[in-house]
């Protein structure tokens, strides 16, 4: 069963680059997605530019919309996935868990829709 | 009893333990428990007419099974894996009027799957109710107060969620065993909470007191060395013993001082010593195994001036390091005030009157007006009365102060 873990944290929360906290933060994420590779769950994950490059589309009366930013403005925003392979809800709650920015920010998971 | 009612009682006992067992065979839980809902339609129809079979849990699990594979069939399930469980419920098909299977018991899988922490708190209660209870959607909502179509959607949300989000049918890993254990007692505890709390004497609500010591006596069976969750079958069933007591015969609400020790519910005080004694020795620190302690020693005293309070006082400070709740020292003050005195309950409470949340919290004003009264200061602490009498919600709590306000204003 396929899950996505939506990294949600503030963008200026957390280490920044040139800190020195910024290194083992970062290593942080190496070490994770080497975990969930080395145990054959990893099916994808990125980490996304800032919110600032975000422009949200839609479509009304047959008219492209867009607008500069992200589709919600909260404080928290999308930063980052990983699609990850699970036995079930709980082995992909305690993925969740492991991801840094699960200390710092939260992980929404959802199971993704398979039609067969 | 009429053959229904006995079948229904048969039933509701049996429920959780053949509900468990079909979603283990089936692996989905909202098809088992709409399967079985089937087979008692089927049991309140068949067996008036030809007698309660020998083993009526092995019929109506039997039957029940059937019953998925119809469900299947009709393709009343978008299960993808239909196909291949429609084969395994084919294959074992079992004639109900002479089976004698073995029922395994796998209500604890089914209560770590209720209790699970992705779900709503009130919506593990309701499922906990429904799934380990065999309560009916109707009853559960009645008991909270609820619409029933409110409860019916909470109940349907929660077992998509469970079905959609594979929340599994199994016993938590190792290293959350603890964690998920707690969650089974804390649902236990809100029940048993919320059935308190019917203060004006509404049977549906009541029954969730009993609901909730049932839970636990259920939980305490199959986790024989789980030694807090016999502290919260000990608390529960000590509180509970003192149910009668607190209401006089004009209904009116009656504190534990002046209660008939009487009326306490012996054969209930009995067994909760019991546990409770052998939670602790068993070297239960937590929170339901020390208040069930402090239960058990209001419930061993003869009366209330011989409660050994210094003991309370003790206890409420181990809950106190564990928890620092405001309201633990409150509880501690009035214990404190029967052993050196009320300035001493009223100098533990001058530690905690910072506490913003506690001016609204009514205990705290009837307990400084006790506290005051006991010392003479009748203007203070008929002010504190008044406060507490201001924000009672209930109105026999109300009642009450209101006598106490009136016994000190007419000395």
């Amino acid at each position: 069963m396929q899950f996505i873990l939506l990294i949600y944290n503030a963008e200026n929360n957390g280490p920044q680059p040139g800190t020195e906290e910024f290194g083992p933060y970062m290593q942080g994420y190496v070490d994770f997605t080497e975990e969930v590779k080395a145990a054959g769950k990893m099916l994808a994950g990125d980490a996304l530019q800032s919110v600032t490059t975000a422009t949200t589309v839609a479509v009304r009366e047959g008219q492209v919309q867009m607008m500069d930013g992200p589709f919600a403005e909260t404080k928290e925003q999308l930063g980052g996935f990983y699609i990850l392979d699970c036995e079930d809800l709980d082995e992909a709650l305690a993925y969740a868990a492991k991801i840094p920015d699960a200390a710092l920010g939260r992980i929404e998971v959802r199971p993704i829709m398979m039609f067969d | 009893m009429d053959m229904n009612s006995l079948t229904i009682r048969l039933i509701r006992e049996d429920w959780g333990r053949i509900l468990s067992s079909l979603v283990a065979r089936i692996g989905d839980y909202a098809l088992a428990e709409d399967s079985l809902q089937d087979a008692v339609v089927s049991a309140l129809e068949v067996w008036p007419a030809k007698g309660v079979p020998r083993s009526p849990d092995a019929w109506l699990l039997t039957v029940a099974h059937r019953k998925a594979l119809d469900r299947i069939r009709r393709g009343a399930t978008i299960e993808s894996k239909a196909d291949e469980l429609a084969l395994w419920l084919t294959q074992h098909h079992d004639d109900p009027e002479d089976t004698e299977l073995v029922i395994p018991d796998h209500r604890l899988e089914l209560m770590y799957t209720c209790c699970h922490p992705a779900l709503e708190e009130k919506s593990r209660v309701a499922l906990t109710l429904r799934a380990l209870g065999g309560l009916t959607t109707e009853e559960i909502a009645r008991a909270f107060l609820d619409k029933p179509t409110a409860m019916a959607a909470r109940l349907t949300r929660a077992k998509k969620k469970m079905s959609a989000a594979k929340i599994a049918f199994k016993l938590p890993e190792p290293e959350d065993i603890q964690l998920r254990t707690d969650g089974i007692l804390r649902v236990i505890y809100v029940i048993f909470s919320e059935g308190c709390h019917a203060s004006n004497g509404e049977m549906s609500r009541e029954n969730l007191v009993n609901e909730a010591i049932r839970l636990a006596r259920i939980l305490c069976g199959l986790l024989p060395d789980h030694h807090e969750a016999k502290g919260l079958l000990a608390l529960m069933l000590l509180s509970d013993s003192r149910r009668r007591a607190r209401r006089g015969a004009d209904g009116k609400f009656v504190p534990l001082e002046f209660q008939n020790r009487e009326t306490w519910d012996h054969a209930r005080i009995q067994e909760g010593v019991a546990l409770t004694k052998a939670a602790l020795q068993a070297g239960a620190t937590g929170q339901y195994a020390i208040e069930a302690a402090i239960s058990a020693v209001h419930a061993q005293a003869s009366e209330f001036a011989l409660t050994d309070w210094a003991q309370i006082v003790a206890l409420y400070d181990l809950l106190y390091r564990q928890n620092p709740n405001p309201v633990l020292r409150l509880n501690q003050a009035v214990a404190l005030s029967y052993v050196r005195g009320p300035e001493a309950g009223l100098a533990l409470l001058s530690t905690i009157d910072g506490e913003s949340k506690l001016q609204s919290y009514q205990p705290y004003h009837a307990c400084r007006a006790d506290l005051l009264a006991r010392l003479g200061q009748r203007e203070e602490a008929a002010e504190a009365y008044r406060r507490a009498i201001a924000i009672s919600d209930a109105p026999e709590m109300a009642d009450f102060l209101e006598q106490r306000l009136n016994a000190i204003e007419t000395i």
